[in-house]
């Protein structure tokens, strides 16, 4: 068992943080990669970034939005409690490298994936600017980890009850305009990322976005995952999560994301029954 | 050879396996064919001649000393039987269910020459199954330990085979498994209904037993690498990680929702056991209409596995005619009792969906068989403007698998032939790499379980020469 030693909800209880004891996993992640994670016997393998480890203390710290029956349910692992499965690390690494001038781009929970990456930018010796969208103030996360790793920092919120009333979009489209930025790193709801990646093609920026398919054992055996990137298919698993943002078909993305609509319904009526 | 006397005079006719009835079984999971009874086995036991030169030892892949064992049925020493069934293979209970034995031990049989040849299959699964259930489960002798260390990565059949023989040799044995189960394809592809999940377990239970270590959810290549395990410690390394990466049509319109690989549905159906969802979590797609692309036994399964889910109608598209189907004759068999149609000489051109993005059908075209092409076939033609249309709200993609790189990626000095198969040395399984096996579907690219174990007995074999003498 993966056992949890720190428990924390963010956003009102929405996004909660699981510290786990995975010392085989801990001392080998890089920033960017993933673990699968397997509540218990009946559980289904969900995949997460790793936001954060320790490898002296061999944990791991996972950051996730509540969205259906699997994530509810690891939201109800309390700490002492664990996960009967852990998988990782799985992926591919970030590329990381000095390069000059780096936007990071997060929306939601991409903010938790986003923060390693983040910090390598900035320890590799990049300038660091980052933008953090939500559609409102409570449900930012990850405010003050982010701002203490980036050179500058901004906030948007759509209905503009916390820093500039807007889109990420919007700031970023002020920066490119005046900054010679380099590389763009986006990760967040697909749509977000597809939106980013429109306007940086524009000013012909390079820009990473991390992809989240559906997925099964996480090691391109199963084809679950596939995404087109550049007319061309490719396994999320292994040869990312990360793309070239202007390659990725977003909208197949986004409907593959649909295919078990009704299940996850019907499995999340069935935890809310049973829970209360 | 009074028998092989009383057997001329009056000939007993070959033992049918009862199995449960088409009708009833096409909608449920539980394995299809019953097992013999003491009666049974021991009336298709006294069929066999016991020759002296035993055509359908030289037809098992590992030689097993068929008469031998057979022998052993008739006289009711059960327990013989098994033993002598281990000599050659760790797995008798899997091999008798799944071996294509029409083209293997029972091809060659004599009796078949001019009737039903022996059921050997069955006949090996009756000695194990009644072990399983009346044996004392005692362990078999191990010698002293020799305090050298190997790791086996992979857990199917060559893996667990490796492991099993090495323990008995008296090395330390640690099995690293990518799944969260052990067992290879014999639990994530292999179905319910054909290999039932205990006995594997208890396979594997019985190799703990004997001190094997099983790590799970360990991904070589990511979570630690080949060199790594050395730098851990191990003296030898075993890579027997099968050819698990799925192959696809390439066609248009392939990623639309309700089309996914054969590993993709069997993994959810039997290793994620999604046929009870939601009672379970991981969800699986209920086809009414299912095409499934391919021949060969994972085509089966998948077909099989689609009809016990519901389906109103399953088809087989294949491209070929029946008689190039790969799949063991038992399972098409069962197949087509269980309703299972076969679209033949059929090859999909492309698929259609709806504004949602999900499958409703696709574009075939039929094919006619022409010249034999380098695999001895018949290579199949299409037909000019015969194109027409199917309905489909669920594609299975079973036309075969590749190696998956993620192990050998990250393993510079393995070597590998240009389809990304580890090449061996032949006589002993070494790779190019010193201290380091592979066998199974992962030199040879997908094979059978008993190739697969037969890989790992000669591999065991040489790695416990390498521990000994250093060569
Ligand atoms: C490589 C990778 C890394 C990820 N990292 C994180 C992370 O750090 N934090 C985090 O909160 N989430 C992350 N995700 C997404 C996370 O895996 C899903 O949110 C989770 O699987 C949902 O499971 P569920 O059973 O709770 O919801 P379900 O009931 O399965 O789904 C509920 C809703 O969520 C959507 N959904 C389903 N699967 C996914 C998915 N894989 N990604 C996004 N939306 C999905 C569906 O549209 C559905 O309507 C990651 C995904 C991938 C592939
Ligand atoms: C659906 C299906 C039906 C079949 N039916 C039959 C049949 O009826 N008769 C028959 O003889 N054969 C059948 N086969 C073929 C047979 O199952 C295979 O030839 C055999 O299992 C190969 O054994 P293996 O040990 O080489 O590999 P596998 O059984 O493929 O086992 C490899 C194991 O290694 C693990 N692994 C992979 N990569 C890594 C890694 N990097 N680190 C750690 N572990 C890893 C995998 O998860 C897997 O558990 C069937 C195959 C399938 C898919
Ligand atoms: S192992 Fe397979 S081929 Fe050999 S005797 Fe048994 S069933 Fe036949
Ligand atoms: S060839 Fe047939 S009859 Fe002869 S020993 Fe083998 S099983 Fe018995
Ligand atoms: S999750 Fe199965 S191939 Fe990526």
């Amino acid at each position: 068992m993966f056992k949890i030693v720190r428990r924390e909800e963010m956003a009102g209880g929405t996004v909660i943080l699981n510290e786990i004891e995975a010392p085989k996993i801990a001392g080998r992640e890089k920033p960017g990669q993933f673990v699968l994670l397997k509540a218990n016997e009946d559980g289904e393998r969900v995949p997460l970034t790793m936001a954060e480890t320790d490898p002296e203390k061999g944990t791991i710290t996972i950051i996730y939005m509540v969205v259906g029956r699997t994530t509810a349910l690891f939201k109800s692992l309390q700490v002492g409690d664990g996960f009967q499965d852990v998988i990782g690390p799985l992926g591919k690494a970030t590329h990381i490298e000095k390069i000059g001038k780096v936007v990071c781009v997060g929306g939601g929970t991409g903010t938790a994936v986003l923060h390693p990456i983040t910090r390598a930018m900035k320890e590799i010796g990049n300038h660091v600017i980052t933008i953090l969208g939500a559609r409102n103030k409570d449900l930012l996360i990850l405010e003050d980890l982010m701002r203490k790793v980036s050179d500058d920092f901004y906030i948007t919120t759509d209905d503009g009850s916390y820093g500039r009333h807007g889109l990420v979009t919007d700031q970023l489209k002020d920066i490119l305009d005046r900054e010679d930025i380099k590389q763009v790193v986006a990760i967040g709801p697909v749509p977000m990322m597809k939106f980013v990646s429109l306007l940086t093609k524009k000013y012909n920026v390079p820009t990473l976005v991390s992809l989240n398919p559906i997925m099964v054992d996480g090691t391109g055996m199963c084809g679950c995952c596939r995404v087109t990137v550049g007319d061309k298919t490719r396994f999320a698993c292994v040869d990312g999560p990360e793309f070239d943002g202007h390659q990725v078909d977003y909208d197949e993305l986004m409907m593959r994301l649909q295919s078990y609509r009704e299940e996850e319904k019907v499995s999340y009526d069935k935890h809310c029954r049973m829970n209360g | 050879m009074t028998t092989t006397k009383k057997n001329r005079k009056k000939p007993v006719p070959r033992q049918p396996m009862p199995e449960q009835k088409p009708e009833i079984r096409r909608r449920n999971f539980k394995e299809v064919p019953e097992g013999y009874t003491v009666e049974l086995a021991q009336a298709e036991a006294s069929r066999c001649l016991q020759c002296r030169k035993p055509g359908c030892v030289a037809g098992c892949p590992v030689g097993i000393d068929i008469p031998g064992f057979i022998n052993l049925v008739t006289e009711g020493d059960f327990t013989g039987a098994i033993r002598n069934l281990w000599g050659k293979n760790a797995f008798p209970a899997v091999c008798g269910r799944v071996c294509p034995q029409e083209i293997q031990c029972e091809g060659k049989c004599i009796v078949g020459k001019k009737g039903d040849p022996v059921a050997i299959g069955n006949l090996e699964r009756f000695c194990a199954d009644y072990e399983r259930e009346f044996g004392s489960g005692e362990l078999p002798p191990t010698s002293s330990t020799t305090g050298k260390k190997v790791a086996v990565v992979g857990s199917g059949p060559s893996g667990l085979t490796v492991a099993g023989d090495l323990i008995v040799k008296g090395h330390d044995v640690t099995v690293f498994e990518a799944f969260h189960k052990p067992g290879g394809v014999l639990v994530y592809g292999i179905p319910e209904f054909r290999l039932p999940k205990s006995i594997v377990a208890q396979e594997v239970h019985f190799l703990e037993r004997l001190g094997v270590k099983v790590e799970c959810n360990a991904v070589v290549g990511r979570s630690v690498s080949v060199d790594d395990l050395f730098e851990e410690g191990y003296d030898a390394v075993y890579i027997g990680v099968g050819a698990g990466l799925p192959r696809f049509m390439n066609l248009p319109g392939e990623n639309q929702i309700g089309i996914l690989s054969a590993n993709e549905y069997l993994t959810r159906a039997n290793l994620m056991k999604a046929y009870k969802f939601p009672a379970v979590d991981t969800p699986i797609p209920i086809g009414k209409n299912v095409v499934v692309l391919g021949a060969g036994n994972v085509a089966m399964d998948s077909a099989r596995t689609a009809m016990r889910l519901g389906a109103d109608r399953v088809r087989i598209v294949y491209r070929r005619s029946r008689e190039e189907m790969p799949a063991r004759t038992a399972e098409i068999h069962h197949a087509a009792e269980e309703g299972i149609e076969f679209e033949l000489l059929t090859n999909p051109v492309k698929y259609i969906g709806n504004d949602k993005g999900r499958l409703t059908g696709m574009v075939c075209l039929r094919m006619e068989l022409g010249e034999p092409d380098d695999s001895g076939r018949r290579r199949p033609i299409p037909i000019e403007g015969s194109e027409f249309e199917i309905e489909a709200d669920l594609c299975i993609v079973a036309v075969g698998s590749g190696a998956n790189p993620l192990l050998t990626e990250s393993t510079a000095d393995i070597k590998l032939n240009r389809w990304g198969y580890i090449i061996t040395d032949p006589k002993t399984g070494k790779t190019s790499k010193k201290g380091v096996w592979a066998g199974g579907d992962i030199v040879t690219g997908a094979a059978t379980v008993i190739l697969a174990m037969g890989a790992g007995r000669m591999a065991a074999n040489s790695i416990h020469d390498y521990l000994t003498w250093g060569w």
